[in-house]
């Protein structure tokens, strides 16, 4: 190696490179070009770390600690668009509402929804589901036949396994006609 | 074709990003040109065909924003000159050895500048160097070849 080449690999020295102070100023811009499609940030909540997830149009996914942040991450991009940012404070407005209901102060939910992660079928059950109220609950049977399809109660319970939006959509609301609290106690 | 979430991107990649405009642009211009090279990233991220060439394809916004840059200075710096007495000028300030090395580097043409950097401030392969500044293994040493003989010329005066 010449003393020029060792020269060159000795780059110069500048302040240390501030990752946060960067992604600061790219978020600002990103939102300012529209180009901030899938907004994450966290919530500790009662049912531990959450993870919540926003769009222009409304809230898009909820995931629990138990589900892995690079998957759901993963699953936002490769379902909604692969511009997803780190960017807490466009999950405020869903933060506050969830705070509020853990807290006891809210009921009924009133945020926007981003219904991109559900499909077919289970859009209808999952919309069914959101129209139960606190306090209620409703049979497969009824959601198969509120989503149009009253003889697939199965299929129903098997679209509540898909659930994007736990808690909000209160899948844990949904009970077998035969008595007990069906699986999805936590969703 | 599964594109990673753009901000495991940036989480992977920013600082050596910066290591890199900083070795291209200098410290001051660095900023400005990591913005504009993620943000552009972002907005062209959705289209981008081939997941597994990510971070040479980052590269490559990088070499184009710093030679945007690069030229934007050369600009100012002749405007700032227009009108004036060359009589008047005062000598340019001193610099080091160093800093007059990496004044040089930044001069190079963009290809050239992009593949001495990688190879010698990143001590990558010419195969990578191809990859990152959107040519062949062989145009890459080629590159550096010529790169290295003209700040030898220079430096060596």
């Amino acid at each position: 190696m010449t003393e020029l080449e060792r020269r060159l690999a000795r780059p110069p020295a500048s302040a240390p490179f501030d990752a946060r102070a960067a992604t600061t100023v790219l978020v600002q811009r990103a939102i300012e070009a529209g180009l901030a499609d899938v907004a994450y940030g966290w919530l500790d909540s009662p049912l531990g770390k959450l993870i919540v997830a926003v769009t222009p149009r409304g809230l898009v996914r909820i995931a629990y600690e138990r589900e892995a942040e690079e998957d759901v991450l993963q699953e936002l991009a490769a379902g909604v668009s692969p511009r997803v940012l780190r960017l807490p404070e466009r999950t405020d407005a869903a933060r506050r509402e969830l705070e509020g209901y853990f807290a006891g102060t809210i009921r009924r939910f009133d945020l926007p929804l981003d219904w991109s992660l559900v499909h077919g079928f289970a859009m209808g059950v999952l919309k069914a589901t959101a129209r139960v109220p606190f306090g209620h609950v409703a049979t497969y049977g009824e959601l198969a036949a509120s989503a149009g399809s009253p003889r697939a109660a199965r299929s129903a319970g098997n679209a509540l396994l898909i659930k994007p939006i736990p808690i909000v959509l209160p899948c844990h609301r949904i009970v077998p006609a035969s008595g007990g609290i069906g699986g999805h106690g936590r969703g | 074709m599964r594109l990673p979430p753009f901000q495991s991107l940036v989480d992977a990649h920013a600082a050596e990003l910066h290591r890199f405009l900083v070795a291209s642009v200098g410290p001051t211009d660095a900023e400005d040109c990591l913005q504009e090279t993620l943000l552009s990233a972002l907005r062209a991220y959705p289209r981008l065909r081939d997941a597994s060439h990510v971070r040479a394809w980052l590269y490559t916004i990088a070499q184009h924003k710093a030679t945007d840059a690069v030229r934007r200075n050369v600009r100012h710096r002749a405007e700032d000159l227009d009108g004036v007495n060359p009589g008047h000028l005062s000598e340019p300030p001193h610099e080091t050895a160093d800093e007059e090395l990496w004044t040089r580097v930044r001069a190079l043409p963009a290809k050239q500048r992009a593949a001495v950097i990688h190879r010698f401030v990143f001590d990558l392969a010419y195969k990578e160097i191809g990859l990152r500044t959107g040519t062949t293994e062989e145009a890459a040493r080629q590159n550096v070849a010529t790169g290295l003989r003209r700040l030898r010329m220079e430096v060596d005066r």
